[in-house]
């Protein structure tokens, strides 16, 4: 009997892909996934989620390779001959730098910019609700914005039809890593990973270090140079005898003028609390029009400035990337949102190009997945202990047609769906589901008495 | 049998539960009405603030009192940890001079109040929310974009009375 109403759901769920729900059952008891790995955005993830880079790493290679190999021929080529001619806290200097411009690269490369995860479908619909469409029968939404107030200052927030929410300010979408960041700064292709408000300190010291960095080595190959060409030899015979000089010289020579305009750019930056995304956008300054807009967001004080942009707290990274999932939320739903609310991907294009194959592979787990919350042992009765042994002798006095079983069930499915399979990365059931069950557990048996009598 | 007396009742009583056989699932777990989001007030920049306009959603079910005072503890708890201080100064240094790498170790302060939030919107839970038919997610689980409050409907859950 159990196994009928069942299987009466099984062809449905069979023409779709009875495979995989079966494969997905089997996995998501044999190894449950961590959230980085559903993550929607365009990042690669090393070392079970702790570490995020953007999909294309970029040039970092490359700037991890000039560095090295500068500083390697310069500890191998010119330090020997400063420390026997000068001193021997060259190459302690040198390698201090070395150390910090490095573990300052990495950190920038390898963290979290200030992702902000994607809004959940409830949280979206709610906007939509709240965002006045009457009247327009366009297809195309219209622009959305919200004009809001800080600290006496006009702010438009705009919506990203990616993240399916007004982005808070300062906030920008990075198409390269197809996520919205906030207090957005720059894609840096050298570092290969965003720039915002998680690792601007890093990316700031890294560039401030670097610039140290190749001035000493530029400094100190010219002394070397200059001294060994002062002991009766030509400039030529001095090149001569150490090449490799040569080689450190152009790289800094050319390195120097770039980073440190870099560098004084973005000390002007964090001294008047801009990002580079407002200073090229010109979102502040003083040419629009009559009314004074100032930066809202200036401590009015170079000092304080600093401090808040360098020295703040360190704000958490709002995406859980080695937190588990959930057993009924494997299904990832990054795309799922598309099918959901079409009005949004109206106007991202690009989007749902990319999604298109995606959507069809996601549309039949979606919809098996409907199904397979009918099945029995589903992992959503697993938490709650009580529920497998209650289920059970449910089943048994069935006498409604297996039908009309599982259309009001995944009618509820569906606003269980809604609720837990979300594209955000920070998935809604676990805590509240969880919570609620052990609070409810305890009110069952009363329950379930109550009817009874 | 005692299950099919259960279930008897329940198709007797409640439409709802006669169209599902999962009858002590459906008891079990709460059926979500609606749910109610808090967006982030950004009158004062960008602060992790929320809004403290009371949801009309809400008005049948929780007193304006409870919900201002559990926003502004929040708002507060959340100040606390983006507050720029001696503390956080000193923080910030050690972490530069130690090229970052003290983070590995240390736990940062704004951490430690998202422990003390988490623990607070437990126990609010339990003492206001949960005996209202209401559940307060922690804003961490939403990227700090909004408080998430769900509305169960109230046939379906007994309170703690």
């Amino acid at each position: 009997m159990r196994n009928c109403e069942y299987q009466q759901i099984d062809p449905l769920a069979l023409s779709v892909a009875p495979a995989s729900v079966q494969n997905h059952a089997d996995k998501k008891v044999e190894r449950p996934r961590r959230k980085w790995e559903v993550f929607p955005g365009k990042n690669r993830f090393f070392c079970d989620g702790r570490v995020i880079v953007a999909r294309q790493s970029g040039v970092l290679p490359l700037t991890l390779g000039l560095i090295v190999v500068t500083c390697g021929l310069f500890f191998a080529f010119d330090c020997p001959f400063l420390v026997k001619h000068l001193t021997v806290f060259i190459p302690v200097i040198g390698g201090v730098l070395f150390v910090f411009v490095v573990l300052s690269l990495l950190r920038t490369s390898f963290t979290d910019p200030g992702i902000l995860p994607r809004a959940t479908l409830d949280e979206a619909a709610d906007i939509e609700k709240q965002i006045d469409t009457s009247g327009s029968s366009s297809y195309r939404p219209p622009p959305r914005t919200k004009e809001i107030l800080i600290n006496q200052q006009v702010v438009k927030l705009k919506y990203c039809f990616t993240c399916k929410m007004f982005r808070p300010p300062r906030t920008s979408h990075c198409s390269l890593c197809d996520n919205c960041v906030e207090r957005f700064d720059h894609h840096c292709p050298w570092v290969g990973n965003c720039v915002g408000k998680r690792n601007y300190r890093f990316f700031y010291s890294f560039i401030i270090s670097l610039s140290f960095l190749t001035s000493f080595i530029f400094g100190c190959v010219i002394a070397h140079i200059t001294l060994r060409s002062q002991s009766g030899k030509s400039l030529i015979q001095a090149i001569q005898e150490s090449p490799a000089s040569v080689v450190e010289l152009v790289i800094c020579f050319f390195s120097i003028w770039s980073i440190l305009g870099l560098s004084g750019f973005h000390t002007y930056l964090v001294a008047s609390n801009l990002t580079t995304n407002e200073d090229i956008k010109g979102s502040w300054s003083s040419k629009r029009g009559a009314e004074e807009s100032g930066n809202p967001y200036t401590h009015n004080s170079i000092l304080a400035n600093c401090c808040a942009t360098l020295c703040g707290p360190m704000p958490p990274s709002l995406i859980d990337r080695r937190g588990f999932l959930p057993p009924e939320e494997s299904v990832p739903a990054a795309s799922t949102s598309e099918i959901e609310l079409p009005s949004f991907a109206a106007k991202n294009d690009a989007n749902m190009c990319t999604q298109s194959t995606k959507d069809v592979l996601e549309r039949m787990r979606h919809s098996s997945a409907f199904y397979g919350l009918c099945l029995p042992g589903t992992p959503k009765t697993t938490p709650v202990g009580l529920e497998v042994t209650g289920g059970a002798p449910a089943r048994d006095p069935e006498t409604s047609p297996a039908p009309t079983l599982c259309s009001p069930f995944s009618r509820r499915s569906t606003s269980d769906s809604l609720h837990s399979i979300n594209p955000a990365f920070r998935l809604a059931s676990p805590s509240p589901s969880l919570a609620r069950v052990t609070l409810v557990l305890g009110e069952a048996p009363d329950v379930s008495f109550i009817a009874l009598t | 049998m005692a299950t099919t007396n259960f279930n008897c009742s329940l198709f007797n009583n409640d439409q709802a539960a006669t169209q599902n056989t999962h009858s002590l699932q459906e008891l079990q777990q709460p059926v979500v009405s609606t749910k109610v989001f808090i967006q982030r007030d950004y009158s004062s920049g960008t602060l992790c603030k929320f809004q403290n306009k009371f949801p009309t959603e809400l008005e049948s079910r929780l007193d304006r009192q409870h919900f201002e005072e559990t926003i502004q503890t929040l708002n507060n708890l959340y100040a606390e940890a983006e507050k720029l201080g001696g503390k956080s100064y000193l923080e910030g240094c050690l972490a530069c001079l130690t090229a970052y790498t003290i983070f590995l170790c240390m736990e940062t302060q704004y951490e430690k109040v998202l422990k003390k939030v988490a623990k607070y919107i437990k126990d609010q839970n339990e003492k206001v929310y949960i005996p209202r038919s209401l559940l307060l997610t922690d804003p961490i689980e939403r990227g700090l974009r909004v408080v998430e409050i769900t509305v169960f409907e109230d046939r379906s859950f007994v309170p703690t009375s």
